[in-house]
């Protein structure tokens, strides 16, 4: 995407990281290595620090051990992690399009323009129309939409299947798809399975 | 900068659309200062006499009504957290918000105090000088609510805590604002007084952002 | 005698430590109790019995002798606060989270002491309880800093976000409690001028001013010692919740 990145390979690292909240530890000795162009799927019963996992590799939480290392990153090209949680941040009262431009305002990094973003999420007819009148799984689609307006090579995706139908589930699988052909990361939590070749496997136990 | 806007123009946008939420305020403004007649008997002379107070007052206590939704929702959605990740510093989400407060919830009450200078019987002049130390108070009470409002977010019971935090911080605001309009110590003190609060205003609105933004940064999981 | 392997730690260093801190500074809560209570003796019976009565305002002036150090307190135990506030997030000290912690209950009493003892006082010098003189009213207003920040360290389930969000708001208040003085001063017409610490010496005689200042040394010590000892019950409250947190997790360790 940037200069930088064709001179030393972007890759996604742990060492030796521990998560948690507080001083409860929920999972250490961490050992992550994700290259550019593929991604890793979460695994691992409730409680095992999924979600704690993808807010420490965003920055959001800080790491009880260790450290997260994203290589080949210029600082320069702006923050490099676009985190997707439980809660979409969208809010009543503005439409999709506001929504998204609000998002790409502040985010930067124009990638996609708004319009394109909510045709290819599916969101095209409902662009115009208030947040609170989308559906569970529409408001999903368009917290998704927020990925592609803002390009940024990490995606952190907390359960982003949640309230998707099935093709909803298509559609996240062929975004995370392009999104990985074009040389970008992707770290997800999910119990769902994910229909992206090639996407890496990695567990945390219960109580670690 | 188009962060800055973006953040500015979400904000004021929600504000407008919020079902009446400006209307709310200014209502509660009015009403503050109209029930004060009713607690100290209809006197003229008395009344005009403490009107530059009441009038602030009715300010402070309609701004404080308006904290709860400057960090609370957007905690609420996960917006708050994505902020963490924008490209513009937390610092500059918080002043643009700190802006937007000003211009949604302290703008339409000054507008409103007309209102409430006919019914507490104040001369020209006074209103004149109460308008302007409005103007020029107000920005310190956003600032400073927007700390409340910060520092209280992370927390379970942030709506009642955070007027109980910023009032005693509030005092020197009210003191100079009062002190601007009211001509007991001379034209001298109340010219003191007016530069006196411009002086705190500038000085809260340029510091609170960074401080609102360590409280957010460091108060969320 | 044992060999002992751990690297040689700076004081700095294993003050840090929590369990190291209680360790360190245990056996200094005793003697500092006993200064405290011998110095209280000294300066209660040079107050009450050993000093005369003033000129002007007789045998009242002796409230002066609790309300002089304590409004001194009210100012110290702030200043603490906004020190130990900067070690929480400059320095990440451990021990600067429970500093502060401890302090914020202690000086809203001091402050609320400095009040009551001051109204006491003025009611037979200035014929009320409550004047909105420039000092009391800004004690006032320190008091209510003080709640502020004790029901704020209450708001938060887990102690260490509060702390650095206790701290931003401690230095908020450092920051505005001159300009809330000067207000208040400004604002305020009865007010008398500072008597003890003046650019040309004090006016008391000595009688008055001797225990004035074994009280003040008294009542500083009081608070050195209440703070040692809260900061201990803090640092175990904190080991008590961790290992309440495993338990209910189930973790055996």
């Amino acid at each position: 995407m940037t200069e930088g990145q064709v001179h030393s390979p972007l890759c996604l690292r742990t060492f030796a990281l521990g998560v948690g909240r507080g001083d409860t530890v929920l999972a250490r000795d961490i050992a992550l290595s994700v290259p550019a162009g593929s991604g890793l799927l979460l695994r691992g019963p409730n409680g095992a620090g999924k979600s704690t996992l993808l807010l420490t590799l965003a920055g959001l939480l800080e790491p009880l051990e260790g450290s997260v290392v994203l290589e080949g990153h210029d600082e320069d090209f702006g923050p490099a992690f676009h985190h997707c949680g439980h809660r979409n941040a969208i809010r009543p009262r503005l439409t999709a399009v506001e929504t998204l431009e609000f998002w790409c305002g502040i985010n930067g990094n124009a990638a996609m323009p708004v319009a394109e973003a909510l045709d290819r999420v599916g969101l095209g007819r409902q662009a115009k129309l208030d947040a609170a009148y989308l559906s569970a799984g529409q408001q999903r689609r368009l917290a998704l939409a927020r990925l592609l307006v803002s390009a940024r090579p990490v995606w952190l995706l907390d359960e982003p299947t949640s309230a998707l139908d099935t093709e909803g589930q298509k559609l996240l699988a062929g975004l995370i798809g392009d999104h990985l052909a074009a040389g970008g990361i992707a770290v997800i939590a999910s119990h769902d399975a994910i229909a992206v070749g090639g996407l890496g496997v990695f567990t945390l136990e219960a109580g670690a | 900068m188009s962060g800055f806007l973006s953040v500015l123009s979400r904000e004021i946008r929600l504000s407008l659309r919020g079902g009446g939420e400006i209307l709310t305020l200014v209502l509660f403004f009015v009403i503050v200062g109209a029930v004060v007649p009713f607690a100290v008997g209809p006197d003229k002379a008395l009344l005009a006499r403490i009107a530059p107070g009441i009038v602030w007052i009715a300010a402070f206590l309609a701004m404080l009504l308006g904290l709860e939704k400057l960090f609370g929702p957007d905690r609420a959605d996960g917006t708050l957290a994505l902020y963490r990740l924008a490209d513009i510093p937390l610092s500059a989400v918080v002043a643009a918000k700190v802006m937007a407060h000003w211009l949604t919830a302290a703008l339409p009450l000054i507008l409103a105090s007309p209102a409430l200078a006919l019914l507490l019987a104040m001369d020209g002049e006074t209103f004149w000088r109460t308008v302007l130390s409005l103007l020029l108070g107000t920005p310190a009470l956003a600032g400073f609510g927007a700390i409340g409002a910060a520092v209280t977010v992370a927390t379970r019971r942030g709506s009642l805590l955070a007027p109980i935090l910023i009032a005693p911080l509030s005092v020197p605001v009210l003191i100079f604002g009062v002190g601007a309009i009211s001509a007991s110590g001379g034209p001298d003190q109340a010219q003191a007084a007016a530069l006196l609060l411009a002086a705190l205003s500038l000085m809260v609105v340029v510091l609170s952002p960074f401080a609102a933004a360590l409280a957010i940064d460091w108060g969320e999981d | 005698m044992t060999i002992d392997t751990t690297p040689k730690m700076s004081w700095w260093n294993r003050l840090s430590h929590p369990g190291q801190f209680v360790v360190q500074t245990r056996p200094l809560v005793l003697p500092l109790a006993v200064l405290t209570g011998v110095l209280f003796v000294i300066g209660l019976w040079y107050g009450l019995f050993s000093s005369p009565p003033e000129k002007y305002m007789g045998d009242t002036v002796r409230i002066m002798y609790v309300h002089v150090p304590t409004a001194w307190l009210s100012q110290f135990v702030y200043a603490t606060m906004a020190v130990s506030a900067l070690g929480t997030l400059v320095w990440r000290h451990p021990m600067a989270d429970v500093s502060m912690k401890a302090a914020a209950p202690l000086g809203a009493t001091f402050t609320a002491m400095a009040l009551f003892t001051g109204s006491l006082w003025g009611r037979p010098t200035w014929g009320t309880f409550w004047e909105w003189d420039g000092r009391m009213t800004s004690t006032l207003v320190l008091l209510f800093i003080y709640l502020g920040i004790v029901a704020l360290w209450r708001a938060f389930d887990d102690q260490l976000r509060a702390a650095r969000v206790v701290a931003v708001f401690t230095l908020v208040g450092a920051v505005n409690i001159p300009i809330i003085k000067f207000s208040v001063d400004w604002w305020s017409t009865l007010h008398q001028p500072a008597s003890v610490f003046r650019a040309d010496g004090p006016t008391m005689p000595g009688e008055i001013l001797t225990p004035l200042f074994v009280m003040f040394f008294a009542f500083t010590f009081l608070f050195i010692t209440l703070q040692l000892a809260a900061m201990h019950t803090e640092v175990r409250r904190r080991r008590i919740t961790t290992l309440e947190r495993r338990a209910a997790r189930g973790d055996a360790r």
